[in-house]
């Protein structure tokens, strides 16, 4: 909302997805800058996933447009989303559960010799320091990650997300599936990254997350964005409003804020 | 070694305990020791059985030789179902470019460039791999991209390239291929002969001991865990023996003296050394070991093998890993198709010729050969020489089963059975391990 002169990291314009007769995002714009923690939160279904699918290059949009430093580009595929520096880390993970830490990491982007041979054990290295950062426990560099925990699975899709310079982070739920101790570790680990200069659109459904980290927040609602607010201009009660009734604060009656507010 | 876990374990399981932690310490895939056991005790107990004439040098080569072709196919299919795919074609793929050559040679070659020329069986070989591969790009093509289920897409491909094998025949048995061709058949005539065959096991040895320093030094360039010397002697005697040992037992074999008169009759100065002439090993074991070599590097040091794991483990993540799936999908199938060429061409060599029914049933057992091997319908999970040591298991009982005057059903009956016990062991050992 600040400055004109110098355009946002990622803008995102009037993107509408559509599966069969469903609009499952209908002409939403958000916009995020660099150093910036950007808020996605709604019920279930609201869009925010598939919103954030889209800057990532899982899922083309039908129509609307995608600006990064103010330059319309074209995301097809999660190929095209990399190499405009956009990372993602998936309510999923997308881990390939059979093999181990490093092929994860480096997947699709595989360091290979010379003659184009797989080189494991630079892979290997790489991972072993990035994890060293993130989980300096992490020993098991060698077992395919379906044994690992939900904890050291989670570390090594946020190690794939950081590990190749990514300008732009997008992290889907990063901790639903942690403990108290390992949510901590997400959060410092967030702001670490927006002060290295990051822009970050972190999707979540815990309320206390988002406003603990965001600086704006963008709500959504049966695929519009409802409205989008500074963290220090709104309440999180406001914003609750905002995710059941899908109207900013101020359309919203007295009738229907009652029970909810009380 | 044994301070840890073989103190507080009572003295029964402790050698046990012991074992498995020097087992644990080489790194070798129990899987594969495992399998590689009960191909030695198959082997002894036949032997026991016969009085030991079923491991008499002959008998090993033949049964090695009778497996080639479904090996060699079943390297290809264990990428196809660790993509969470299936190939029930490849028999009738084998049978139409076996019948192509068979054909070419009979009924194309003698009325164009003539019979035994010396680059007809190569021109026959290149025409049967451009059909495997236009084969393996059309059915690949048609799942991957149009997004037809492969069981159904290679069902029908078992049905219509049957057919074209007798359209293409006249319903005939085409007979006979080119000479060369028939030095893919193995026996005598078709193996290295002595010199050649040590030679090949002396570079096989030297590959495995570069390949073990190289392992070791790319580990100790990252200062990684590297395993105890003592292991890595262990791997590469035992290696360096077994390939060694195999190259005296394929040598051992000496060219019977029917076959040494009939060729000193055509050429008189054909030599024979005193001790008889080494046969060596045969052709259709050195295409075997090529293969396995080539597709063991291509699933475990390439992308593409990557990326064929990667999405038999999770097909969304490959995607999303910016992967092309189908591109690598189809690819498996080309891959296929070329095996499918190679294949055929040893069989074809073996029949010297093809009839109507050739390759019929190989699926069967090369999707058999890969599960014994290890490899899991769930997909992402299989290894190459898991494959081929599963083809040689069947092939053994079969071979053994024949040569203790079993009939062709009662084989079958027991390779069926040793494939639900293979599955079924794997499925608890893994069970266990979760």
């Amino acid at each position: 909302m600040t400055s004109e002169q110098t355009p946002p990291l990622v803008e995102m314009r009037d993107i509408s997805v559509a599966f069969g007769g469903v609009h499952a995002v209908e002409r939403a714009t958000v916009t995020l800058k660099a150093g910036e923690v950007v808020g996605l939160v709604g019920g279930n279904g609201a869009g925010k996933s598939t919103l954030m699918r889209v800057l990532s290059g899982a899922h083309p949009p039908d129509s609307g447009e995608i600006l990064i430093d103010g330059e319309k580009v074209t995301i097809a595929n999660p190929r095209d989303a990399k190499v405009l520096k956009i990372e993602t880390i998936y309510q999923t993970l997308a881990l390939a559960d059979n093999i181990d830490a490093p092929a994860n990491l480096f997947l699709g982007r595989e360091l290979v010799s010379q003659s184009g041979m797989l080189d494991d054990s630079a892979m290997e290295d790489a991972t072993r320091k990035v994890m060293g950062r993130l989980n300096p426990n992490f020993k098991r560099f060698k077992v395919p990650v379906r044994t690992l925990s939900g904890g050291q699975r989670q570390a090594v899709a946020i190690a794939r997300a950081v590990y190749f310079n990514a300008r732009i982070l997008i992290m889907d739920e990063p901790t639903a599936a942690l403990g108290p101790a390992e949510t901590a570790q997400v959060r410092d680990l967030i702001r670490q990254l927006r002060s290295e200069g990051l822009g970050i659109f972190l999707v979540s459904h815990d309320i206390h997350d988002v406003f603990d980290l965001a600086d704006r927040i963008s709500v959504m609602y049966h695929g519009r964005i409802v409205d989008t607010v500074g963290k220090s201009d709104t309440s999180i009660d406001d914003v609750l409003a905002m995710i059941i009734l899908g109207k900013p604060p101020g359309e919203a009656s007295k009738e229907e804020l009652k029970p909810l507010i009380g | 070694m044994s301070a840890g876990a073989g103190a507080v374990t009572p003295s029964a399981p402790r050698g046990l305990a012991r074992v498995a932690g020097a087992l644990r310490a080489t790194e070798i895939d129990p899987r594969l020791f495992g399998m590689v056991a009960a191909l030695v005790v198959i082997f002894l107990g036949f032997g026991a059985v016969t009085n030991g004439r079923f491991l008499s040098a002959i008998n090993l080569l033949t049964m090695s030789v009778q497996a080639a072709s479904v090996a060699i196919l079943a390297t290809g299919m264990v990428l196809i179902i660790v993509s969470r795919n299936i190939d029930l074609s490849v028999g009738s793929v084998v049978g139409i470019i076996a019948m192509t050559y068979a054909v070419l040679m009979h009924e194309v070659f003698p009325t164009t460039i003539g019979v035994d020329t010396a680059y007809g069986w190569l021109l026959a070989l290149a025409i049967g791999l451009a059909l495997g591969v236009l084969i393996g790009a059309l059915q690949g093509f048609i799942i991957a991209y149009i997004g037809i289920p492969s069981f159904v897409v290679t069902l029908g491909g078992l049905l219509i390239f049957r057919g074209m094998v007798w359209v293409i025949s006249g319903g005939a048995t085409q007979a006979p291929n080119d000479k060369q061709f028939g030095v893919m058949a193995g026996g005598p005539e078709g193996s290295l002969g002595g010199p050649l065959s040590w030679a090949l096991g002396i570079v096989f040895c030297v590959a495995i001991v570069l390949l073990l320093v190289y392992a070791r030094r790319q580990r100790r360039r990252f200062n990684f865990p590297v395993r105890p010397i003592w292991a890595e002697i262990v791997i590469g005697v035992i290696g360096c023996a077994v390939t060694l040992a195999a190259v005296f037992v394929a040598n051992s074999y000496k060219w019977p003296q029917g076959l040494v008169d009939r060729h000193l009759a055509e050429d008189p100065g054909f030599h024979v050394p005193p001790g008889g002439l080494d046969s060596g090993i045969p052709w259709p074991i050195v295409m075997l070991l090529a293969v396995t070599v080539l597709m063991t590097i291509l699933a475990t040091r390439r992308r593409f093998g990557r990326y064929v794991f990667a999405i038999g483990g999770n097909p969304e993540a490959a995607e999303l890993g910016g992967i092309n799936t189908r591109w690598t999908v189809m690819k498996t199938y080309i891959l296929m198709g070329v095996l499918c060429a190679i294949s055929a061409a040893i069989t074809s060599a073996r029949l010297n010729g093809a009839s109507n029914d050739v390759g019929e049933g190989y699926e069967l057992y090369v999707i058999a050969a890969a599960v014994i091997g290890g490899t899991s319908f769930a997909g992402g999970i299989g290894t190459i020489s898991g494959a081929v040591l599963g083809a040689m298991v069947m092939y053994t009982l079969k071979y053994g089963l024949s040569f203790i005057g079993l009939e062709s059903p009662i084989q079958d009956i027991v390779a069926g059975i040793v494939l639900i016990i293979a599955v079924g062991f794997d499925t608890l050992n893994r069970r266990r391990v979760r």
